[in-house]
């Protein structure tokens, strides 16, 4: 049965925690993610379901206890954002290399300093490589469909690896919106009965969980690691299959809007994609060949999957809503640049920093970014390869 | 053998139990217990403050000392009561240029 309900972001993703039901949530409140945990702990208080809820110290803790519970094997999720994310750092990287299926929704803000609780990808971008599988979500829609989808891709035998599911701080997470959920039944059904890898409570069955591990086998660990990102690649697109027969909706690695005949291509992650539909859609009216692709899994990255999609277009304008200091660009762009290496007459491609600390993005500010790959696509001089949109000189 | 990355369990776990003893921890030793058997009265106080289980005893009488494991803290020598002083430390280099 399929209900429309009117829901933040937060609350969504607190309803997909209830139907998901885990075991065991460890959680910390930061802004803005507190609201979600305020609304999944009052599920259990109401008695509406048996995940064990612990409250923690801190979000290393948080985290911590996560890897605890998901080595004891307990299906375990918690949320974050931002400086929380930041301080469970140490943590992430011992829940992906431990191999264990932790499901975490992680509300995007801005990192300190300056203090600041609003919008941008500082927080997960800066956590691409430890080693967590990385979703994000337009809008409240696809951070419920993709914390669902999460649970069996993570637990899956041949992938075994945490998945993180990103969406916008405030823009999503406390904005309503309408969004079809899915009865519980069906929820509980989908992500099944967890058979977990591991057990260390186990005592018929002992062995050693988090020992030392040097030169002589680390990097052994590392390649095994690296595997599990390689089945996740192929693991990715059947849990999304199986979930598009009970939800109806369908998700790919990413989402093409108006793209196929589009000699023009903005790439732009989360919640900004709405909004670059919409311009899409006035540029169009004014006879531009514009397109707009949207990834939602940046890692395991689609870099083959983008390559093909992308490398018969004039000319691409990426957004990354994060900067990589002393890069030559976000971490969206210089992914996508490299996809594109190695192909004969790739197209140009620009990058944009915007939106950092939550400043609002516009329709005309897109308008500039998009007129900028319009004319490079008709042959003007690439100059300032990665620049800044809507910043003040 | 060492076994490579595909057939290693996952996750960094060790399946076995109980397998420490095959770890040699006695590669970072400087100084050396040498055991002295003439001196010793068997008091067996080594084999009780060793960290490292590195005390070799046999029918309840103290045989040597098992340098795979033995880290060469000193504790065995300090504990040794002064009348027997059966174990004294010597620098690895000093006991390596003797040997050869």
């Amino acid at each position: 049965m399929v209900e429309k309900l009117v829901i933040t972001g937060n609350e969504g993703s607190a309803l997909a925690f209830k139907q998901i039901e885990p075991d065991v949530v460890a959680a910390y409140p930061i802004t803005p993610q507190t609201e979600l945990m305020h609304n999944f702990a009052r599920y259990i208080a109401d008695g509406l379901i048996d995940t064990d809820l612990i409250t923690v110290e801190s979000e290393h803790s948080a985290m911590s206890a996560c890897v605890g519970a998901a080595s004891a094997g307990a299906r375990v999720m918690t949320a974050t954002s931002a400086n929380g994310f930041a301080l469970m750092w140490e943590i992430l990287y011992i829940a992906a290399s431990s191999r264990l299926p932790i499901v975490m929704a992680v509300v995007n803000r801005a990192l300190s300093a300056p203090i600041n609780i609003h919008c941008d990808h500082s927080d997960t971008m800066g956590g691409r490589d430890t080693g967590w599988i990385q979703f994000y979500a337009e809008n409240t829609q696809e951070a419920y469909d993709l914390l669902i989808t999460a649970v069996p891709i993570a637990e899956h035998p041949d992938v075994q690896l945490p998945v993180m599911v990103c969406y916008d701080g405030f823009i999503i997470s406390h904005t309503n919106e309408v969004v079809e959920v899915l009865d519980d039944k069906t929820v509980k059904d989908f992500v099944g009965e967890y058979k977990p890898r591991i057990n260390i409570l186990d005592t018929d069955n002992p062995f050693t969980f988090g020992p030392l591990d040097f030169h002589d086998y680390y990097i052994e660990h590392k390649r095994q690691q690296v595997e599990g990102m390689k089945h996740a690649y192929n693991v990715i697109p059947e849990v999304f299959k199986k979930y598009e027969d009970v939800s109806g909706r369908r998700y790919e690695y990413f989402e093409k809007y108006r793209f196929d005949d589009a000699d023009v291509v903005m790439v732009v992650l989360s919640s900004t994609a709405g909004t670059a539909k919409v311009v899409v859609d006035e540029l169009r009216g004014e006879g531009l060949g514009v397109g707009l692709l949207k990834p939602r899994v940046f890692r395991p990255f689609p870099h083959d999957k983008l390559r093909e999609a992308l490398k018969d277009k004039k000319s691409i304008v990426v957004l990354d809503r994060s900067d990589s200091f002393g890069a030559f660009g976000g971490p969206l762009f210089t992914e996508i640049r490299s996809a594109l290496y190695g192909i004969e007459n790739p197209p140009e491609i620009i990058d944009f920093i915007y939106g950092l600390g939550g400043r609002n993005i516009t329709k005309d500010e897109l308008k500039t970014a998009f007129m900028k790959a319009v004319d490079i696509a008709e042959g003007a001089e690439v100059k300032n390869r990665v620049d800044y949109l809507g910043v003040r000189e | 053998m060492k076994k490579g990355w595909k057939d290693l369990p996952i996750g960094g776990i060790i399946e076995d139990a109980a397998n420490s003893r095959n770890f040699e921890t006695g590669s970072w030793r400087t100084f050396r217990p040498i055991f002295h058997e003439e001196r010793c009265i068997n008091c067996l106080l080594c084999f009780i403050y060793c960290p490292d289980s590195a005390i070799i005893v046999e029918d309840g009488k103290m045989k040597g000392i098992n340098y795979f494991h033995c880290k060469g803290c000193g504790i065995c020598a300090k504990e040794c009561p002064p009348k027997a002083n059966a174990i004294e430390m010597v620098r690895e280099a000093d006991y390596a240029e003797k040997e050869s």
